[in-house]
């Protein structure tokens, strides 16, 4: 079953004193039921308009973009997105930011209490629900954020960089509780990273976008057991071939190797 | 402020002021004569706290002061209102800003104190001039702070309550109107000291009451203890309208870190 799906998406933003400039031109893939996808690219590429597309933040200028089966026309039940900034509001204790979500859609208070302190509780926070976010650290609010996202119940989560503003070790901790509640809560992820190796990690597939216009130009099947234990696919011998091609693909660090060869043995 | 724990920063600063308040009152008493500065310029304490008995009983003190703390308060009260109206309401309409924003930078470039003798002749040598003037100058800082406020909250914050299909009036309750309470309660702050600015001047310009009145009146009898004593009475309101907007704060603002909240 196809959960996310994008059709022909092309989106162009108007530019002030010039032509409307193509973020993304003719984009169409889709995320099947409990899959997660990573969605590489340059700076630029259009991965974050395509995160906004699927959430109904922004209106593709062709195409358009499917939640199990219906339509994006608008911010929707059925999905939700966790940025690189944790967006705790400060004035809110963590359990009061975990069911933002279900009070803005109105949803039975205590309830939402109930499921924002279990999913605390599974995130090792639930010390901490009565506290501020300025009173916790960088990964336990990446944590509480992430327990805001699954407290709203989306079948789609849209992960803009969650990790990339958090130091190495908290971000292999994060990425263990990410796909370990993925796979628990059979949740389906589209996974926007610059980190090759995390997208390798914890991917079944990889989507590779070329520079601005951004276009899907390749998408390799990450055929390694253990999608929910990263630290075990970390050690797995067919990382590092994923991640050169990867590299190769998004021509990185190649003007580097030809200097190199170019030069000689050392 | 490396190295120095909170209960040793307060207990030294606490410490270095009063040394400081026992120099100055020492200063203050016999300064004056030991430099031959006669007392008609600068009374010594004694004096004044004399003059402060003095006024007590025969010039009324306890009622012109009441006057202007009740002038201050209502003044500081209604601008504020005004002020974060206003300023919300720029914050969240764009057309209103772009509408109204030409008059009230000019009403803002025109000093506010020049409109209290226009204010007297509207509304005679009543409380309510000082009241009006007092409104004009507090209104500006809070509408200022308020709608940078409003302008400055995070467009990732917007798109997160968005994106939980939060209504225009959610995310003003949600996000905008509780994000702006920082530069709301800093405005306030601001706003309480101009208060008393305000309704002085109204005073100076005319009428037969407050703290103002007694400056003037003091002035005109060359009474140098007695504008001194009115002085101080004056910032001894302006410090206790300053202090309970930082005892709102306080209460308000309570989720901010401690160094953050208390900031004066």
């Amino acid at each position: 079953m196809i959960r996310l799906e994008y059709r022909n998406v092309t989106m162009r933003f108007p530019a002030a004193h010039s032509q409307p400039v193509t973020a993304i031109e003719n984009v169409s893939f889709a995320v099947r039921d409990c899959e997660v996808v990573s969605l590489i690219g340059p700076s630029g590429c259009g991965k974050s308009t395509l995160l906004n597309i699927g959430s109904g933040l922004y209106s593709p200028s062709v195409g358009h973009a499917l939640v199990d089966g219906d339509a994006v026309e608008g911010p929707n039940d059925h999905v939700a997105f966790m940025l690189q900034k944790d967006l705790l509001l400060p004035w809110r204790t963590i359990a009061e930011n975990v069911i933002l979500g279900a009070e803005i859609k109105k949803r039975d208070r205590n309830a939402s209490l109930r499921r924002a302190r279990d999913l605390l509780a599974a995130f090792r926070l639930d010390e901490f629900s009565e506290r501020y976010p300025h009173q916790l650290s960088g990964g336990m609010r990446q944590r509480a954020a992430l327990a805001r996202t699954l407290a709203v119940d989306p079948s789609v989560l849209l992960l803009d960089e969650p990790f990339s503003a958090v130091d190495a070790q908290t971000r292999i901790m994060l990425q263990h509780d990410l796909a370990q509640t993925l796979q628990r809560a059979g949740k389906t992820a589209l996974l926007i990273t610059h980190d090759l190796l995390e997208a390798v990690i914890m991917s079944d597939r990889v989507l590779v976008m070329s520079p601005r216009p951004g276009r899907i130009i390749d998408e390799i099947r990450i055929e390694m057991p253990h999608r929910d234990q990263p630290l075990r696919r970390r050690q797995h011998g067919k990382v590092g071939e994923y991640v050169t091609w990867l590299m190769q693909r998004l021509d990185i660090g190649q003007s580097a190797l030809d200097e190199q060869a170019a030069a000689g043995p050392a | 402020m490396i190295g120095i724990d909170r209960a040793t920063l307060v207990r030294r600063g606490t410490t270095a002021s009063v040394v400081l308040l026992v120099l100055f009152l020492a200063a203050w008493e016999w300064g004056p004569a030991l430099l031959g500065v006669p007392h008609f310029i600068v009374p010594p304490m004694s004096m004044v706290y004399e003059e402060f008995f003095r006024m007590w009983k025969v010039n009324s003190l306890p009622f012109h002061t009441g006057v202007t703390a009740m002038e201050v308060l209502i003044g500081f009260a209604l601008g504020s209102l005004l002020g974060a109206f206003i300023g919300y309401l720029l914050g969240i309409s764009p057309t209103a800003e772009f509408a109204l924003s030409p008059y009230i930078l000019a009403l803002q470039i025109a000093p506010k104190v020049a409109f209290a003798p226009l204010f007297i002749l509207w509304m005679g040598f009543t409380i309510y001039p000082k009241i009006l003037v007092a409104i004009l100058i507090v209104f500006f800082p809070v509408m200022i702070n308020v709608l940078t406020a409003v302008r400055g909250v995070d467009p990732d914050l917007i798109n997160l309550a968005r994106s939980f299909k939060a209504t225009r009036s959610q995310i003003f309750w949600k996000i905008e109107f509780p994000a702006s309470m920082p530069p709301l309660f800093a405005g306030l702050r601001i706003g309480s000291t101009l208060a008393v600015v305000g309704v002085v001047v109204g005073e100076l310009v005319g009428g037969n009451s407050g703290l103002g009145y007694l400056l003037a009146f003091g002035e005109g009898q060359a009474n140098t203890p007695m504008v001194f004593v009115t002085i101080i009475m004056l910032t001894i309101v302006g410090g206790i309208a300053y202090l309970a907007v930082i005892l709102v704060e306080q209460r308000v603002l309570h989720y901010m870190p401690a160094r953050a909240a208390v900031g004066y």
